[in-house]
């Protein structure tokens, strides 16, 4: 394991979810799940984030707001979308505003179901999504 | 010492001191996970940090940025080799100075707002700072008579029964260098955060991890000239030089952000009671 996945930095956004999954995002940084065990810091600022989790649809509001956000991440990046908003788009999907799932701006690496999806689910999305940021690091470690 | 030994001591602990810096953010973040009642993460992860934003893309907004950042980089480090190397206080200092200007260059150079800010707060820090820093070695060069940290090395009595003013006021500014909470205006540690990351908010990659590697160097620097207040017993010095920075993490955790109106005044404020009258003090009854 690399330094890579011993430090993934987070930058959290709600496209236009109702907050239940926001509230579990926050959970996590609570003593009780305290994920800067694992080197995971929420930083609140794309250019210094490695992971970038998002809960809620994409809507025509801020499409612009996600795919900004994600652009201006450095590689390696990974993108974890967190409930079922930002899985499908969930009982949203028909909205005549809402685009649908995260993946249909940015694409998404790992996928976080649950409605609201809890922080132990998290955390192992988390986990998941560094197995892919190592992944994406050897690769652009070869590009160079 | 032959100047064969002095380069020698002089290249081996600047490679030492981000070891021994790292490892103290380390416990301190432990700490500060404790003092919250969290686990923490592992005590080498500062060191995980830096290498991965080594490893990470370069973001780099303007041709500028960068070569602000090296300069920095080895304003700093030269600053820490001319402690090590116990060459004039004075000059360290200013070396160190010089490296947070190009830091705050850096900073200015991306033209991105939160970072004009920040840039903007970290001048208001030096402001609020640098007097106290600049007042500490005239205070040693009234006791002992040298600028040369060789000499305030090897002296005989304990700076510090002459001037506690100093050392206190020295200590309050300390937390205005070492970016801990009340005082993280420009930019902060940990998970901290205000106007995106202020000072910081366009440093990415490998040049984040270049500021961080000076914060480091800088740290050591701070902590060695608080050490110099008690050079003639180092136990008690080392000691010493430990409770203030666990002071520092506790005043950090137990304290919220305050305007920087209030940081200078507060600063200043001590400055001139504790530290400029204690040398007056000293002036009158020496």
């Amino acid at each position: 394991m690399s330094s890579t996945s011993k430090s993934p930095w987070i930058i959290h956004y709600d496209g236009s979810s109702c907050n239940g999954c926001d509230i579990e995002v926050l959970a996590c940084l609570m003593p009780r799940f305290d994920i800067e065990r694992f080197g995971i810091i929420n930083t609140g600022n794309p250019k210094h984030a490695d992971i970038l989790l998002i809960t809620g649809s994409v809507n025509e509001q801020n499409k612009d707001v996600v795919k900004n956000i994600y652009d201006q991440m450095g590689e390696p990046k990974v993108v974890v979308a967190v409930g079922a908003c930002a899985c499908t788009g969930h009982f949203f999907a028909e909205c005549y505003n809402t685009l649908g799932g995260v993946d249909k701006v940015i694409p998404v690496d790992v996928y976080c179901p649950g409605c609201a999806a809890r922080p132990e689910a998290m955390i192992d999305a988390v986990v998941k999504g560094l197995a892919v940021l190592e992944e994406k690091r050897k690769k652009l470690q070869q590009s160079y | 010492m032959n100047i064969m030994m002095i380069i020698f001591w002089c290249v081996a602990l600047i490679i030492l001191t981000p070891l021994v810096a790292g490892l103290i953010s380390g416990v301190d973040r432990i700490l500060t996970a404790k003092m919250q009642s969290r686990v923490g993460p592992p005590v080498l992860q500062p060191f995980y940090d830096v290498l991965k934003l080594f490893a990470k893309q370069k973001l780099v907004v303007n041709r500028f940025h960068n070569d602000f950042v090296l300069s920095a980089v080895v304003f700093t480090i030269a600053s820490v080799g001319l402690f090590f190397a116990g060459q004039n206080l004075l000059l360290a200092i200013f070396a160190l100075v010089v490296g947070n200007v190009f830091v705050v260059l850096a900073a200015y150079a991306t033209n991105s707002p939160y970072s004009l800010i920040g840039a903007e707060r970290e001048l208001l820090q030096m402001l609020a700072a640098e007097p106290m820093i600049l007042l500490a070695p005239v205070g040693l060069f009234m006791v002992t008579g040298t600028f040369d940290i060789e000499k305030l090395n090897a002296v005989q009595h304990c700076p510090f029964i002459y001037l506690p003013g100093v050392f206190i006021a020295l200590t309050y500014v300390l937390t205005i260098k070492l970016r801990k909470s009340p005082f993280d205006l420009s930019t902060s540690h940990h998970a901290h955060q205000e106007l995106v990351k202020g000072l910081t908010t366009e440093f990415a990659g490998p040049s984040l991890a270049w500021f961080e590697v000076i914060h480091w160097y800088e740290m050591i620097f701070l902590l060695a000239l608080m050490y110099l207040f008690f050079a003639n017993i180092p136990w008690l010095g080392v000691l010493v030089v430990l409770f203030v920075y666990f002071l520092e993490i506790l005043i950090d955790n137990i304290n919220a952000r305050i305007k920087w109106e209030l940081m200078l005044g507060s600063a200043w404020i001590i400055t001139v009671i504790l530290g400029v009258g204690n040398l007056l003090i000293l002036d009158l009854f020496k």
